[in-house]
């Protein structure tokens, strides 16, 4: 008996394959990264706890026992492999704690960022591209055009101190470093929101653009539909396409830049401690937050995926199947 | 008559397309400044970018220190400049490490196909898989902190890029009836990908690479900012704002001009290759 999976059923199903995955991969990329790679984490870690003095070798592989890293590496693999399924990826060789709970204690803040990130990087990017096909004015267009290549072009790291220098230390508008409330989340989520923003404006703004030159646009006009009507009631839901699968860019952006946010602003989050752990070659925390990220990336995307059909019903869920190798 | 010379009639017509672009302008004279930055940094920092004068400590941007002094009273614009070697030739590293790890899995999977490519393309997946920042600090976790290794771990993120474009050209060109023609007369695949599937690959690869440059000269300065770079006294952009970082509140021009002389550098980058990218492809 054959088992007949029908249309968009059959097409998540598949696509949750995918994403399960990706994220498999991810893992075993980190595996193969810490375990394969030059540099002995475990040497690093004894010269730390003896002051100045080299670990004897005795040290060495007393160490390398404990941790479970003098058996063949399949069985390190499988091991590791079954321990992450669980939620389970070690103890921080720094700490000794164990990283999945200092994952969850420092997730929530960074999902608070990104989540705040997220929202300002659409709705300034959606206003700028809309923005730039509405106004008038050539100067004022040709201004907006190329706003985006600027907020791309400037590091995160830069404007993040550059809004502390000026909105805390000289007009006192917002706290300064290691803030965690509401006020304390405004510079950070803005600085991370940035780069975000002007890449859903430069998208959005270019799709709107080709999508305004078509004739259905023409038409529109010759019935005597206004700008706003025009580009916001008609083209920007035809223009959403690219947009939506900029967002999914974004996101990976957004991960990577709470990496760097969080160090300027000193906030406490998983992008702090994996800057810390990466100093420190504490590599379980590393492979930690590189799971955890390329999870989130994987969901995000497949949320994605699953939106296109909603958002445009020309796509067929089964005809995106067709062009994908298996 | 000079003036209707067809040289005169050039000089006019550049002259004419310069003034209508006031930014590509001005982006290409700030690239030259740079490159000379590299090149001679000695004559165009003016002073010792380490040797700090104790009596001109922290002193704001001036005509004598345009981008005033550090804690140590070392000239800051000396330290941007001395810098640009450092932090835009670990950029070209990153760049030439993906650009050639990349044509060369780019050629396997097109040239060779079915499991090579397969093999290949799934691996240049899993590099999309994970968020470029974090596959940088895995790699940096694993390797250790350093320029070279920040190079490695910069060019990961942009194999992937480089790997499909190739890729596609190699499909695209291994069907040409030329190509197709010296493998009927019994050439060698390499023979085959030297003499007819490089040299077609050259110019797209080329094209992206300028792409890719803006965003790894950002990728670079990040990483090196983070505290991964070269032990501190090699002067580093990225470094560099991370070191003013301490005096936000007191002397805003120690990581404000350096970061801000990043992001000039890239957008002025971005803006000739997009250019160069948009000429390409009207040629």
């Amino acid at each position: 008996m054959r088992l007949v999976v029908h249309g968009t059923g059959k097409y998540v199903v598949r696509r949750l394959a995918q994403a399960a995955a990706v994220v498999w991969a991810a893992f075993t990329v980190t595996f193969v990264a810490i375990r394969l790679l030059p540099g002995d984490p475990v040497a690093l870690m004894l010269s730390g706890r003896n002051g100045f003095s080299a670990p004897t070798p005795e040290q060495v592989a007393e160490t390398r026992a404990r941790l479970g890293l003098d058996r063949p590496l399949p069985v390190q693999y499988w091991d590791a492999l079954a321990d992450a399924l669980h939620g389970d990826f070690g103890s921080s060789i720094q700490t000794g704690r164990p990283v999945s709970a200092m994952i969850s204690e420092t997730l929530p803040a960074t999902l608070q960022l990104g989540a705040a990130a997220l929202v300002l990087s659409l709705v300034a990017g959606t206003a700028v591209g809309i923005a730039a096909n509405l106004v008038g004015a050539p100067w004022a267009r040709q201004w907006l055009r190329s706003l985006p290549a600027v907020g791309i072009s400037l590091p995160s790291f830069w404007v993040g101190l550059v809004l502390l220098e000026l909105l805390s230390f000289r007009w006192r508008v917002f706290p300064s470093f290691g803030s965690t409330g509401l006020t304390g989340l405004v510079l950070p989520a803005c600085t991370l929101a940035l780069p975000g923003a002007a890449l859903v404006a430069q998208v959005l703004g270019k799709s709107l653009h080709d999508t305004l030159l078509q004739p259905y646009a023409d038409t529109l006009r010759a019935s005597g539909a206004g700008a706003w009507r025009l580009v916001v009631g008609h083209g920007l839901r035809n223009a959403a396409i690219p947009a939506v699968t900029a967002a999914g860019l974004l996101v990976g952006h957004l991960i990577g830049g709470a990496v760097v946010v969080e160090t300027v602003f000193s906030r406490p989050g998983l992008g702090r401690i994996t800057q810390a752990a990466v100093g420190e070659q504490d590599l379980p925390v590393v492979q930690g937050a590189v799971v955890v990220a390329a999870l989130a990336f994987a969901l995000v995307n497949l949320a994605i995926d699953l939106l296109y059909p909603i958002l445009d019903p020309r796509i067929h869920a089964t005809t995106r199947t067709a062009g994908t190798p298996a | 008559m000079i003036d209707s010379s067809p040289i005169a009639a050039r000089a006019r017509r550049v002259a004419g397309a310069a003034a209508r672009r006031p930014g590509l302008v001005l982006s290409v004279l700030v690239l030259l400044l740079t490159m000379g930055w590299v090149l001679a940094p000695d004559w165009f920092g003016g002073q010792s970018p380490t040797a700090g004068v104790a009596q001109q400590r922290l002193e704001p941007p001036s005509g004598r220190h345009p981008f005033g002094t550090d804690q140590l009273g070392r000239d800051v614009y000396a330290r941007v400049v001395h810098a640009a070697g450092l932090s835009l030739g670990t950029a070209l590293a990153a760049t030439a490490i993906a650009s050639a790890a990349g044509v060369l899995l780019g050629l396997a999977a097109g040239y060779f196909g079915r499991t090579a490519d397969v093999v290949i393309s799934r691996i240049v997946d899993i590099t999309l898989s994970i968020p470029s920042v974090l596959l940088s600090l895995l790699i940096i976790s694993a390797l250790g902190g350093g320029t070279l290794h920040i190079a490695v771990a910069v060019a990961v993120t942009s194999v992937a890029g480089f790997s499909r474009l190739t890729r596609a050209e190699v499909l695209r060109i291994r069907t040409a009836v030329h190509v197709e023609a010296a493998a009927l007369c019994g050439a060698r695949w390499w023979r085959i990908l030297a003499r007819y599937v490089a040299p077609a690959v050259v110019g797209p690869v080329l094209g992206l690479a300028a792409l890719d440059f803006g965003l790894v000269v950002l990728a670079v300065s990040a990483l090196s900012f983070l505290g991964y770079g070269p032990p501190p006294p090699a002067p580093e952009w990225g470094a560099l704002v991370a070191s003013g970082r301490n005096y936000l509140a007191t002397a805003w021009w120690l990581s404000t001009l350096p970061g801000l002389t990043v992001g000039v550098v890239v957008l002025a980058a971005n803006r000739l290759s997009r250019a160069l990218e948009t000429e390409r492809s009207r040629a």
